[in-house]
C-alpha cells in the first residue's frame, strides 16, 4: 500500500503516533510531527511511496515540530531533531516541508561514510548516468527536474552516493528541490508532474518540490555505473555546448563539492580520482531545457 | 510504553558496554536502540573498536555495522587530526623549554591505550606548568591559536578561577585547545599538587618533546575530571574512558596500590573511590576486591543520594532516556560540580550571572565535534 492510498488525517495521525517510516534508496527513516502543513506536504510529494508498517531498522529517527515555549502561539517555529541533535535554529512553521528535506539531507551527509558524497544531481537512462554537480545557480535541479520529467530515472536531486566498496551510485530518490523562477518554469515545461505548494522567504528564496516518478521509486535499490560527470551552466541565451573538461581540474571541483571529502581524508582522494578516470567529464552551457534534453538524450544512445 | 522502553535501552546499552560478546542475542529492535544511545554518547566508534577486537563483526546485522563502520571512519579521522594537532603544539611550544603534557584523549592516543580506540575528540587538552602559562599563550597565538570571543566576565572567570584558560581554536583547522596548568580548579576544594603531576610525567615515545601523565594519574585525572566537572552530558563516555584504563593497566605491576597510595598523596581519593564503585557497577570492570573494599571506604555520607544522583545523570541525553529524575539529576549534578570548584562566596554571583546572561544564539549548531 502506497502513502497516497490513505487520507491525509490518516497520515497526520500516524505522524503524530507512532511515526511514519520513509525509505529513500538504502536509508529508513522514521518521521514524527505534529505540524499539519507537513502532513500535507509528505501526503502529495511521498505519494507514491510505499506505507512499511514491518519492525525494520530505521537509520534515522527524526521530529519536525515546534519548540517548546511562547513561539508556539506567536508566530509559530518548527525545528529538525534527529535523535538528540538540533543541528538548526528553528525557522517559521510554514518551512516545515523544507526543514524536513534539509535536515534529512544533513543526517545522511554527515553520517552515511560508507559513502563518497558529492554535492550532485545524479540520473540514468538506458544504463548511462551522469552527474551533475552543484556550484550554486548552476542550474543543476532545474536541468534534473527536467530530465526527469522526460522519462529519465532520479538517482537523487542533492547527492551522488558513490559506495566505497564498488564505485557504484547509489539511488537515494527524494523530491527534487526547485527554487525560484524554475518552479513556473518546470510546472510549464512538465504539466503532468506533481509540483507540490510553493514556500515562500526561505534562506534560499521561494522553495517548492517535484514528486519523485514512480518508476525510480520503483528502481530505488538498483545501482549504477558512473559514466558522465558534467558541470552545466546555465547562460541566458546561450546555444548549447558541451565539451571535454580535464579530469584534475573536474576532479578539483568534485571535491568543492563533496560533502565528506576531509572525513575520508586519502581515501576520498582516491575515490575522487578513480570516479574522474572512469567517467567522461564535460562542461555543458546552455539556456534551453530542451536542447539539454536532446543533448543528453543522444548521450545516452550512443 | 515511554517507562519500559527506557527501562529496557539504557541496560542494554550498559550491559554491551561491559560484555560487547551479548551482541550475538540482540533482536534487530535492540540493535536499534543500541545504536541511537550509542551515537548521542559518542560511543559508536568506541563499540565498533570493542567488537572489532573481540572479532565480534561477523555477529553484526548489516544495517547496524554500517552505522558503527560510519562512525568509526570519523574517529579514524579524528585520530590523524589529533596527532597532526600534538605535532603543532609541540612545534608551537618548543621555546618555552617545559614540559608539555598532553592530558585525557590526546594522552590515550599518542601512548596507544585501548581507551583511545574509537574515541570520539571534542578539542585537545594541554598541560604546562604554571610558571610557564604566561609564555606559552602568546606562543600558541604565534602559531594560528585564538581565543575565542568572550567577555570581560569569562575571561576573569578562567584566569582568576580556573585551572585553565579561556578556550583557543585554531584559526583554519578551527580545533579547540584547552591550555591547563593543573587538572583542578584551585578554588576547589581538594588540593592536588600539580607539581607532583610534572615530577612523574612520562615522555611519548614517538613524539620527543610531547609527554602525557603517568598511568595512575591519568586515571585519577579521568575520575576527577568525570566527578567534579559540569560536562556530566558526556558522563558516560568518560566512564568507558576509565573502564577501558583500569582494564589495560590493571596488567601492570603493582598498578592498584600504586593508585590508591597516588590518591591519598594527591588529595584525589574521593573521586576515585567513585570512579570505582561506578565502573564496577554500571561497567562490571574487573577490580580486585581488596582494592574495591579499601577505596569505598571514602566514599561519604549519604550514599545512596549520590548513587541515585550519578545513576540517572550518567544516562544518555537521549528522548529513549529523558524523564525527570535524569533532567533533575544532571541539573543537580551540574550545581554539585560548581560548588565542589568554587566556594559559595564565588559560586552564588557566578550562577546568578549565567542565569540571567541574554544567551548569544548561533546560527547553526553543528553537533559535528571535528574535522
Amino acid at each position: 500500500m502506497n502513502i497516497s492510498e490513505i487520507t491525509e488525517s490518516q497520515l497526520s495521525e500516524r505522524l503524530s503516533g507512532p511515526g511514519l517510516i520513509l525509505q529513500a534508496g538504502p536509508f529508513v527513516t522514521r518521521l514524527h510531527s505534529s505540524i499539519a502543513l507537513l502532513a500535507k506536504g509528505i501526503h502529495g510529494l511521498y505519494a507514491d511511496y510505499p506505507i512499511i508498517d514491518e519492525d525494520l531498522f530505521v537509520d534515522f529517527h527524526v521530529r519536525v515540530n515546534p519548540p517548546v515555549g511562547l513561539r508556539r502561539w506567536f508566530r509559530p517555529q518548527a525545528r529538525f531533531r534527529f535523535d538528540n541533535f538540533k543541528p538548526f535554529t528553528p525557522l517559521p512553521l510554514n518551512q516545515a516541508v523544507p526543514i524536513f528535506e534539509w535536515g534529512l539531507n544533513w543526517c545522511i551527509s554527515n553520517y552515511a561514510h560508507q559513502y563518497l558524497i558529492v554535492h550532485s544531481a545524479v540520473v540514468e537512462r538506458n544504463g548511462v548516468s551522469i552527474i551533475f554537480p552543484a556550484p550554486p545557480g548552476s542550474g543543476k535541479s532545474t536541468l534534473c527536474a527536467a530530465l526527469v520529467s522526460k522519462g529519465w530515472r532520479l538517482l537523487s536531486d542533492e547527492m551522488a552516493l558513490v559506495d566505497r566498496k564498488d564505485m557504484q551510485l547509489v539511488p537515494v530518490p527524494r523530491p527534487v528541490s526547485l527554487k525560484n523562477q524554475s518552479i513556473d518554469l518546470i510546472r510549464d515545461y512538465a504539466p503532468d508532474m506533481y509540483v507540490g505548494s510553493s514556500t515562500p522567504g526561505t534562506t534560499k528564496g521561494t522553495i517548492a518540490h517535484l514528486a519523485v516518478p514512480e518508476s525510480s521509486i520503483k528502481r530505488q535499490h538498483e545501482k549504477v555505473k558512473p559514466s558522465y560527470i558534467v558541470f552545466p551552466k546555465y547562460s541566458a541565451g546561450a546555444e548549447p555546448v558541451l565539451q571535454q573538461m580535464s579530469k584534475p581540474l573536474a576532479g578539483i571541483r568534485l571535491i568543492e563539492n563533496c560533502f565528506n571529502y576531509h572525513v575520508l581524508g586519502e581515501e576520498g582522494f582516491d575515490l575522487i580520482t578513480e570516479l574522474v578516470d572512469v567517467c567522461e567529464c564535460l562542461e555543458f552551457n546552455y539556456s534551453k531545457l530542451d536542447d539539454a534534453l536532446s543533448i543528453f538524450n543522444e548521450l545516452s544512445e550512443q | 510504553m515511554k517507562k519500559s522502553a527506557e527501562l529496557r535501552s539504557y541496560p542494554l546499552l550498559l550491559s554491551i558496554l561491559a560484555n560487547p560478546k551479548a551482541i550475538s542475542d540482540l533482536t534487530i529492535t535492540q540493535w536499534n536502540e543500541l545504536i541511537r544511545l550509542a551515537r548521542v554518547s559518542d560511543l559508536l566508534a568506541n563499540l565498533y573498536a570493542s567488537f572489532e577486537r573481540l572479532n565480534l563483526l561477523e555477529a553484526i546485522p548489516e544495517k547496524p555495522l554500517l552505522h558503527l563502520r560510519s562512525a568509526q571512519t570519523m574517529t579514524d579521522k579524528h585520530e590523524q587530526t589529533i596527532v597532526w594537532e600534538a605535532v603543532q603544539i609541540s612545534a608551537a611550544l618548543q621555546p618555552l623549554n617545559a614540559p608539555v603534557v598532553l592530558l585525557k584523549g590526546a594522552a590515550y592516543l599518542l601512548q596507544g591505550l585501548t581507551a583511545s580506540k574509537g574515541r570520539v575528540f571534542h578539542d585537545v587538552d594541554v598541560m604546562v606548568p604554571k610558571a610557564s602559562i604566561d609564555a606559552a599563550e602568546p606562543a600558541f597565538k604565534d602559531a594560528g591559536w585564538m581565543g575565542a570571543k568572550q567577555d570581560a566576565y569569562d575571561q576573569r572567570y578562567y584566569r582568576e578561577w580556573m585551572h585553565e584558560l579561556p578556550p583557543m581554536s585554531h584559526y583554519a583547522r578551527c580545533v579547540t585547545l584547552d591550555l591547563h596548568h593543573t587538572i583542578i580548579p584551585p578554588t576547589a576544594a581538594l588540593k592536588p599538587d600539580a607539581s607532583k603531576l610534572f615530577d612523574a610525567i612520562v615522555p611519548v615515545k614517538s613524539h620527543p618533546g610531547l609527554y602525557t601523565l603517568s598511568p595512575v594519574d591519568m586515571v585519577l585525572h579521568s575520575a576527577t575530571h568525570l566527578f567534579y566537572d559540569d560536562e556530566i552530558g558526556r558522563g558516560m563516555r568518560d566512564l568507558v574512558d576509565l573502564h577501558h584504563l583500569l582494564t589495560e593497566f590493571s596488567a601492570r605491576p603493582d598498578f592498584w596500590p600504586k593508585l590508591l597510595d597516588r590518591s591519598l598523596e594527591l588529595d584525589l581519593d574521593y573521586p576515585l573511590a567513585c570512579a570505582l564503585k561506578y565502573c564496577k557497577e554500571l561497567l562490571q570492570t574487573d577490580i580486585p576486591n581488596d582494592v574495591f573494599t579499601k577505596a569505598k571506604q571514602k566514599l561519604r555520607f549519604p550514599n545512596w543520594m549520590m548513587d541515585k544522583l550519578f545513576v540517572y545523570g550518567l544516562k544518555p541525553e537521549h528522548e529513549l532516556c529523558d524523564n525527570w529524575p535524569t533532567s533533575t539529576a544532571r541539573f543537580v549534578l551540574y550545581v554539585r560540580s560548581h560548588y565542589l570548584r568554587m566556594p559559595l562566596y564565588l559560586l552564588v554571583p557566578h550562577l546568578l550571572r549565567k542565569a540571567f546572561r541574554e544567551e548569544t544564539i548561533e546560527p547553526i549548531e553543528n553537533p559535528r565535534p571535528l574535522g
